[in-house]
């Protein structure tokens, strides 16, 4: 009846109960807050149900700001874990619990942190930058939104229900086979990314054909901000990788669930071939991550230099190379495996190369700073603290690009040291500095700067105290993944460092919870009413902040690349003709299309067939009730948008 | 009131163009899932493991009725949309009703294949061979399921209120979703058949 759920699977150490009791507790306690403020029915009609991107976007802002509290905290205890367990003393965490510990983290990070924050960032900017009303497919986009939550659902909830895998966060077979591994762990993980990234590869069709075909007129590919260059090569790697992946986690499932041999070691199967496959989009997927960031740091710099953008064709040509490149290069992840040395050599001279258009965007942005009269407010300190720890990441990734040094370093803290430096470099901080310069559009305030500053420079030392103790322990031989080491090695007051380090990047989370409530609470000071607080110069600031459901009253035209800058200094005014505008109406069918997505996964991963198949009939039953719905859209009369002006 | 209309109708004809846009978009990332599952294949063929390979197992005749079935219905979808053109709804539906008896003829030989494997000991948990091959194959027999239950969903609308605009846009997808099958079967019957039995 339970397939193979039993009372075992609620049954965990102290440690993992505290972690399991207290997100109950949290929920319990919002769940009340709901009910004492009586908002269920206006977070139903203004979130739950909405297909507006920018309530979308906020959605996936808040679950991917949860899932990064959660990461940090995996990241947190394995550090303290390495602290003491050292010599005679082992620690406090379970040998078991250490390797779930660091595959949900790997997991939680890259999937529900680095990928939630690309789609909030896309939802929020992509419609209002290219002078669009909304995406191309509303219904998908909230469809897309929900499976991403039902993934990172999953993984929460392997905290109280049974157990995360313990494979690492890109699980390997055999290890992730059913020989090694035959309980729910590994499902957790199938189930969760495989959910999440169908989400995200409905999402990178449903950009894609909005910035294809949806920009407002005049703006022609060459008159795009940066931002959507960068976005654009963002959705080409998604819609080339993700199904790669989709493939991938799909075959490890057979393998599974009806006994397949893909990837088992007997039988005629190929471990190595998941290990390329899953690398094929794997690497892709990195640049999925920070091409947006690279889009953000352009459009903050250009705006608080006051300059436009230095090199912009050199820009495009660089994000190209780097899309085109990323898809060359997997190999560099297992130079180990013995390919050969021709073939290492192939892959290890195209690794190098993306190191090309990668410095080329960076003296780009430094000479759009040059001359300029540069505004130092915080999105421009994260752009400083990018260049400098995303600089340091590029350069050991160049390193380690050479095979024979990869040999030396191959799964060593160094190795995780230098993606660090690049995605928190890159992603992280990149997000940090569009969320403090496209805040006042969401919000209709201003961020406090002060805090801003004080969060921005706890990062900065925690990252320094943090990571590059990790190179030197790399060098000295520390392997990823160590739950314990001899003391002899004397690698002890490196790694207290390092988790000092982690402690003061907790403080500066702390400083970024505290800027947001009191910016909240001090809003009158910083409303922004003209809709253009930073002298902006792409279309969005062209909107009221916030702006209304339908973004523009009048779909502007375009006639240069910094679009809003030259209307501003143009001093036209026609007098704007309005016209009926045609939105979609709320729908209550993705949030169903989530919750059975969510029993789905579920239900697949403790075997409970019969209730899965349950689950699967009620998504198509969604989704034949959608299709069969006639008055999906409502029609705003142009003599209420012009009411509205 | 006028105005009313025109804003309808240039809405409805840019819904239309960008659901084609995306579609077409899906297909192609269906496609890289196909072409990772067709690399897979390559790769494990010639894992047989001491069990029987292609030469022993596929029967190129029947791989080859089943090829001219697929092909046929791809033609008679077309027809169907010739039909769409003349707005003749009764044509529309029955070339459609066609199409969807080829296609569970399609179905049928291949579980019927799938049987014979597996009850001769042939099963997927044979080889890394057989396990590719069922892997392959029978994801391009979940697609055209889903196509065959695709057209019930769209096809009983049809019958009651006619040929809408929503409703062509719906049918131009599912043929486009169609073909793409047809043409992902040349590459299966070419590389897994042909290629593993001459």
């Amino acid at each position: 009846m339970f397939g193979r759920l039993n009372a075992d699977a609620f049954k965990h150490d102290l440690i993992e109960n505290l972690a399991g009791y207290s997100i109950l507790i949290g929920l319990v306690v919002v769940i009340y807050l709901m009910f004492h403020h009586q908002r269920w029915k206006w977070i139903w009609k203004e979130y739950i149900t909405s297909l507006d991107p920018k309530k979308i976007g906020v959605m996936y802002l808040v679950v991917a700001f949860l899932s990064l509290i959660k990461g940090l905290v995996d990241a947190l205890m394995m550090r303290v874990q390495q602290m003491f367990s050292v010599g005679e003393s082992f620690g406090y965490l379970e040998p078991d619990h250490y390797q779930q510990l660091f595959t949900a983290h790997g997991t939680t990070m890259i999937f529900f942190v680095g990928m939630g924050i690309v789609f909030a960032l896309m939802n929020f900017v992509v419609p209002l930058q290219i002078g669009a009303r909304d995406v191309a497919f509303p219904f998908l986009n909230a469809v897309s939104f929900y499976l991403y939550a039902v993934g990172a659902g999953l993984v929460v909830i392997s905290l109280v229900v049974g157990v995360f895998s313990g494979t690492g966060w890109v699980c390997y077979p055999p290890l992730s086979g059913l020989a090694y591994n035959p309980g729910v762990g590994v499902d957790y993980w199938i189930w969760s990314v495989q959910i999440a990234g169908i989400g995200s590869l409905l999402s990178g069709l449903n950009f894609f054909a909005t910035i294809v075909k949806m920009r407002c007129s005049g703006m022609t590919l060459m008159k795009m901000p940066i931002f959507i260059w960068a976005i654009l090569g963002t959705l080409i790697l998604i819609l080339f990788a993700f199904p790669i992946l989709t493939a991938t986690i799909g075959m490890l499932t057979l393998d599974r669930y009806l006994d397949m041999h893909f990837f088992t070691p007997d039988f005629g199967g190929n471990p190595m071939m998941y290990i390329n496959l899953i690398w094929a989009w794997g690497h892709p997927e990195v640049y999925i991550l920070v091409l947006p960031g690279f889009g953000v740091f352009s459009e903050v710099v250009a705006t608080f230099s006051q300059k436009r953008l230095f090199g912009y064709v050199s820009m495009i040509w660089a994000l190209g190379a780097i899309t085109f490149l990323s898809f060359i290069v997997w190999l560099h992840h297992f130079f180990t495996m013995g390919a050969g040395a021709n073939v290492n050599a192939f892959f290890g001279i195209m690794t190098m190369l993306i190191a090309v258009p990668t410095g080329v965007k960076i003296f780009n942005w430094l000479f759009t700073m040059h001359r300029g009269r540069v505004l130092f407010t915080t999105p421009m300190l994260w752009f400083l603290g990018f260049v400098l720890i995303f600089t340091i990441g590029g350069m050991t990734g160049v390193m380690m690009s050479m095979a024979p040094i990869d040999f030396q370093v191959h799964n060593s803290l160094f190795l995780i040291a230098h993606f660090h430096s690049v995605i928190i470099g890159g992603v992280v901080f990149g997000f940090f500095a569009a969320f403090a310069y496209w805040f006042p559009k969401i919000a209709g305030f201003k961020l406090n700067e002060r805090l801003g500053r004080y969060a921005f420079w706890c990062w900065m030392i925690g990252f320094i105290l943090a990571f590059m103790p990790l190179y030197a322990l790399g060098l000295m031989g520390a392997t990823r993944r160590l739950d314990h080491y001899d003391a002899a090695t004397g690698w002890q007051p490196l790694f207290v460092v390092a988790a000092v380090g982690i402690a003061i990047i907790f403080l500066g989370i702390g400083f970024q919870i505290l800027q947001v409530i009191v910016s909240i609470k001090h809003r009158k000071q910083n409303l922004d009413t003209t809709g253009d607080p930073w002298n902006g110069r792409t279309l969005e600031w062209a909107t009221p902040s916030p702006p209304p459901e339908y973004n523009f009253a009048v779909i502007p035209h375009v006639h240069d690349r910094d679009a809003f800058w030259t209307m501003k200094h143009a001093r036209v005014h026609h007098k704007p003709h309005y016209e009926d505008i045609i939105m979609p109406k709320n729908s209550a069918i993705p949030p169903f299309i989530g919750g059975f997505s969510f029993l789905l996964g579920f239900c697949l991963i403790w075997h409970i067939m019969w209730l899965a198949a349950f689950s699967f009939v009620g998504i198509i039953i969604c989704m034949i009730i959608r299709l069969s719905q006639k008055e999906t859209e409502h029609l705003i009369s142009a003599k209420e948008v012009e009411k509205h002006i | 009131m006028t105005e009313h209309l025109d804003v309808r109708a240039h809405h409805l004809e840019e819904t239309y163009s960008k659901t084609i846009f995306g579609f077409w978009t899906y297909l192609m990332t269906d496609c890289i899932l196909f072409a990772t599952l067709f690399a897979t294949f390559l790769v494990l063929h010639k894992n047989t493991f001491g069990g029987p390979g292609a030469k022993e197992l596929f029967s190129l005749p029947f791989a080859l009725t089943e090829t001219l079935i697929l092909l046929t219905s791809s033609f008679t979808c077309t027809l169907s949309k010739l039909a769409a053109f003349r707005n003749d709804k009764n044509k529309v539906i029955a070339w459609f009703a066609v199409t969807f008896l080829l296609g569970v003829a399609f179905i049928a030989m291949e579980l019927n294949e799938f049987a014979h494997l597996v009850h001769d000991g042939n099963s997927w948990q044979r080889s890394g061979f057989l396990t590719a091959f069922f892997t392959l194959v029978g994801t391009h027999g979940l697609h055209i399921s889903t196509g065959l239950l695709w057209m019930i969903i769209l096809i009983v609308p049809v019958f009651r209120n006619g040929l809408t605009p929503v409703s062509l846009k719906r049918l131009t997808c599912l043929r486009m979703f169609w073909h793409f099958l047809d043409i992902v079967w040349i590459f299966i019957f070419t590389i897994v058949y042909l290629m593993g039995a001459l």
